[in-house]
């Protein structure tokens, strides 16, 4: 019993939550932004991967490996190891500019790379669940393949998707605090910085009350989402 | 361009067209001459090749073997533009496929603006015009699935008629209507084939063959096995695939 309440004392101590409150939000600022920029990123690059993977015609086929092998490596490799390899290998690359970048924008740049490849095979996914049919129509009313994919396919697609998509960032936002390894200075190594000087444990509540705050209205967001869309489905149904 | 032996040209013109799917022949050297303005209906089992034909001649498939000719143009050239071509060779599907996430008047109006260039004004007076043609001017701001299959069927018409092609494909239209919906399609069609547009119908349909038809062609495992007037092939068919056929089809709408 005792070692139970020595532990609740250190984490859930309410005087180290509110001191460390202000240390932890200047980090969760951080995080803030790399999900925004991140989820940008991310939803504009893994649509045109998806696109490219898409490509019909054997011109198009290094394309098309291109575009398989970036989502094959990115997502069979931890996150923290792209993480060290783009906050640690870039900058010792010193190529002027993109060497010199900050650890928030090397943080930026790894969650892209990493959830741009599973944001590629959820928009697939999407345009692969547009039936043939639509695109035959769309192509004999003599819309080019573009025109087709433009209007036609890709409109569909995305409302598809819009689910998937959510969870995938709920992942990247809780993802944001795994760049912390190559030194960004966020919420959850801004929590650890305090709970070391302090010796307890409240300010990983902080941080952690921080992170579901943003992630749980998104879930429920998505979950509304899937909810409309079988209510939808089954009043078509009748 | 003479090319077929009495010196008319046909609109249409097929020689020796054959395709596979994988290893099953679905065509088999088919030959098939349209004039302008008139209606073609090809009759035959599921199976038989029909929608197959008609998608290769908007080259929603690909020939193997064999030549087809469209207004002049051979679609089985190589370096056909297939953009172009589809613009005058419309094509209805026995689903519809009308796009979901538009509204009936936006499927009325995408190809002409993307595809023609028409301006939104033009494109939209237009779709209006041709929604009020099918008594439908009112659905138009509705999405499809507000819609019957019927009315669904005869957007889908207008949506090719858009496009103004000089031949249009249907491919077994009514096939998914219910029996009291098919008329008001039936209708549309027969005005169609009275303002003189060149068609090529599949189709279940026999009484509606027999009315509107030039020319009925029997298909029998990617055979036109027969071609001639709707009343030598419903009255007096030569061949007893045909007369097997026809007796079949008969029977079941009797029954129904």
């Amino acid at each position: 019993m005792h070692a139970l309440q020595e532990v609740l004392h250190a984490f859930l101590n309410l005087h180290t939550f509110t001191l460390s409150m202000p240390d932890v939000w200047a980090g969760f600022q951080v995080n803030l932004r790399m999900m925004v920029v991140a989820e940008a990123l991310v939803l504009v690059l893994a649509l045109a991967l998806a696109i490219v993977r898409g490509l019909p015609g054997p011109g198009a086929k290094p394309l098309r490996v291109l575009a398989i092998a970036y989502t094959d490596f990115f997502r069979g490799t931890p996150i923290i190891i792209v993480a060290f390899f783009v906050g640690f290998g870039i900058p010792g690359l010193q190529l002027g500019y993109i060497s010199s970048r900050s650890f928030t924008t090397y943080g930026i740049i790894t969650l892209t790379l990493v959830y741009t490849a599973y944001v590629t095979e959820v928009y697939r996914a999407g345009i692969e669940s547009v039936h043939a049919s639509q695109r035959a129509a769309a192509r004999s009313l003599g819309l080019s393949y573009w025109q087709a994919m433009r209007y036609v396919v890709i409109p569909q697609a995305v409302r598809r998707v819009v689910p998937p998509l959510l969870n995938d960032f709920v992942g990247l936002q809780k993802d944001t605090a795994i760049v912390s390894v190559i030194g960004v200075a966020e919420a959850a190594s801004l929590s650890q910085q305090f709970s070391t000087q302090n010796g307890d444990f409240g300010s990983y509540l902080v941080a952690a009350t921080f992170f579901i705050l943003i992630t749980i209205p998104l879930a429920r967001f998505t979950d509304h989402l899937v909810a409309q869309r079988e209510r939808r489905e089954r009043a078509q149904a009748f | 361009m003479s090319v077929d032996g009495n010196g008319a040209t046909p609109f249409v013109h097929l020689k020796g067209v054959s395709k596979w799917f994988g290893d099953l022949q679905v065509l088999n050297s088919v030959d098939l001459d349209v004039q302008e303005h008139d209606v073609v209906c090809l009759i035959g089992a599921s199976g038989s090749g029909k929608s197959t034909l008609l998608r290769c001649l908007n080259l929603l498939e690909r020939v193997e073997e064999g030549e087809i000719v469209v207004d002049g143009q051979r679609v089985t050239h190589e370096k056909v533009n297939v953009n172009e071509l589809r613009k005058k060779i419309g094509i209805v599907f026995q689903a519809y496929n009308l796009f979901p996430h538009m509204t009936v008047l936006q499927n009325v109006m995408l190809a002409p603006r993307k595809a023609r260039g028409f301006t939104r004004a033009g494109a939209e007076g237009q779709a209006r015009a041709l929604l009020r043609r099918i008594g439908l001017e009112a659905k138009a701001d509705e999405f499809p699935d507000r819609l019957s299959g019927g009315q669904q069927q005869r957007v889908a018409i207008v949506r090719a008629l858009a496009m103004a092609p000089k031949l249009l494909l249907l491919d077994e239209i009514t096939s998914a209507l219910d029996p009291q919906l098919v008329s008001d399609v039936l209708a549309l069609v027969r005005e169609l084939a009275d303002t003189g547009m060149t068609m090529i119908l599949a189709t279940h349909e026999m009484g509606f063959a027999r009315e509107v038809a030039d020319k009925v062609c029997f298909l029998d495992g990617g055979v036109i096995l027969e071609e001639g007037p709707p009343e030598q092939i419903f009255r007096d068919p030569r061949e007893p695939r045909t007369r097997q056929f026809l007796a079949r089809v008969l029977d079941a709408e009797r029954m129904s």
